[in-house]
């Protein structure tokens, strides 16, 4: 299908992916943003609101704020183009995208910004049972659950709001963690702890979940003890955590152990020339919207640095002075 | 313009069960949001195999009745129907050549 040659391609749509659409627009770079046939907007657009997002006193609801970042990137010139990326090539001086529908993009500098995939528990059951009870997306998800009794699974933010989410819905919601304590940040974790309709299951973790057709409880596991107890319920929202999408790119750029790309802080370089990376793909500490948008805005003007120093391929050196 | 026909508790006797096409059901609603990153997937498809397959759309907030007999607890859920019964199910947002794929099968 359709071959095109560009300055520079960011795969990927959350807020590091279109910050760093803005930055490149607004450079004159008329970045090319692989945003997925799906999963345009990334993980924010299947949150509710969002409190932390500064300049939003009142909050603003995830998927508004991915629309606006993509309209703003579009005002200046960034195209999006809804597909998915399915190979890269990043050695050498052209780098080169393949996308779901066919078509090829040919691009001097290319930005990773592919962010993180939901964590599974790692149960037999869970894939089984995935759409059956189990699910990772309570703004989905939860109205199917009205005056049931469900479980969230994790200790972090995300779960967090999973779980005040689900109490619009469910009867009782269940938070379980195999700690004694949150890792999420305080005013969620108190508005959890005073919920009426949430209970904690502390040093807990799930053995099982069970159920044939649909989920029907759990078994937990004292992480102290070893005991083990049955819990009833008919949903399982797992909110464990994260990892990184970088399966795309492993074998050519370097990643940790943990599958993170890794890149020369505090610039967004990976080793290889040309290509850098942001966002969650990059990030095992903060993962929150605003450090991913300032890490794409980083690595736009280290693609900008980088392409400027490169030979000119097609633009005169004459012309380039009379813009400048 | 979407031209994925909306569907009812009351009217999905006759546009699927009855249905001479085969027909895929997409029960979705308008606070999920990959239900609203499948929709241009799914009018696409409706308008590359018009005549040959209905695709038609159910709001589960509107139309409690179909969502539980489809036993439905996660959105987006397809089905998909051949001479009046779910011979398939798809559950979650996926690339259109997962859609395809399916579509073929309900054809084949």
């Amino acid at each position: 299908m359709s071959n095109q040659e560009v300055e520079l391609v960011i795969v990927g749509s959350g807020p590091a992916g279109y910050t760093a659409a803005v930055y490149a627009a607004r450079a004159g770079l008329a970045p090319v943003v692989i945003a997925g046939s799906v999963t345009a907007g990334g993980a924010l657009m299947t949150t509710t609101e969002v409190e932390n997002f500064p300049g939003f006193v009142d909050g603003v609801q995830g998927p508004e704020l991915m629309e606006s970042m993509r309209a703003q990137a579009e005002r200046f010139g960034a195209r999006i183009v809804y597909d998915d990326a399915i190979r890269l090539e990043l050695d050498g001086d052209v780098k080169t995208i393949e996308t779901g529908a066919g078509a090829t993009y040919r691009a001097r500098a290319v930005v990773l910004t592919m962010g993180s995939a939901y964590r599974k528990l790692g149960l037999s059951e869970e894939e089984r049972l995935s759409g059956h009870g189990v699910s990772w997306c309570a703004t989905c998800d939860g109205f199917f659950f009205r005056e049931q009794e469900i479980v969230v699974v994790g200790g972090g933010d995300s779960a967090m709001e999973e779980a005040l989410f689900l109490t619009r819905f469910a009867s009782k919601v269940t938070v379980v963690h195999r700690r004694d304590e949150f890792r999420a940040s305080r005013i969620m974790a108190q508005r959890v702890l005073e919920d009426p309709k949430i209970e904690v299951a502390w040093n807990s973790e799930v053995g099982a979940i069970l159920g044939d057709e649909q989920v029907t409880g759990l078994t937990l596991r004292d992480t102290v003890t070893g005991a083990e107890r049955t819990l009833d319920a008919t949903g399982v929202f797992v909110a464990i955590g994260h990892d990184p999408r970088s399966e795309l790119v492993t074998g050519q750029v370097d990643t940790d152990a943990d599958g993170y790309v890794r890149v020369a802080h505090p610039s967004t370089r990976t080793n290889l020339p040309g290509v850098f990376a942001a966002g969650d793909l990059v990030d095992h500490t903060y993962r929150q919207a605003i450090t991913a948008a300032g890490t794409g805005c980083a690595a736009a003007q280290d693609a900008q640095h980088y392409l400027s120093n490169l030979e000119p391929t097609t633009v005169p050196e004459l012309a380039l002075e009379v813009s400048a | 313009m979407s031209i994925v026909t909306p569907v009812t508790d009351a009217t999905f006797r006759a546009e699927v069960i009855e249905s001479e096409l085969p027909v895929v059901v997409d029960i979705w609603a308008t606070w999920c949001g990959p239900c609203k990153a499948i929709a241009p997937i799914l009018d696409q498809l409706a308008s590359d195999y018009a005549g040959r397959v209905k695709i038609v759309k159910v709001d589960a907030d509107q139309n409690p009745e179909t969502v539980t007999a489809a036993g439905v607890t996660s959105i987006p859920t397809l089905g998909f129907y051949r001479n009046g019964e779910r011979v398939d199910v798809l559950i979650g947002a996926h690339p259109k050549p997962v859609y395809v794929a399916k579509i073929e099968e309900l054809l084949a």
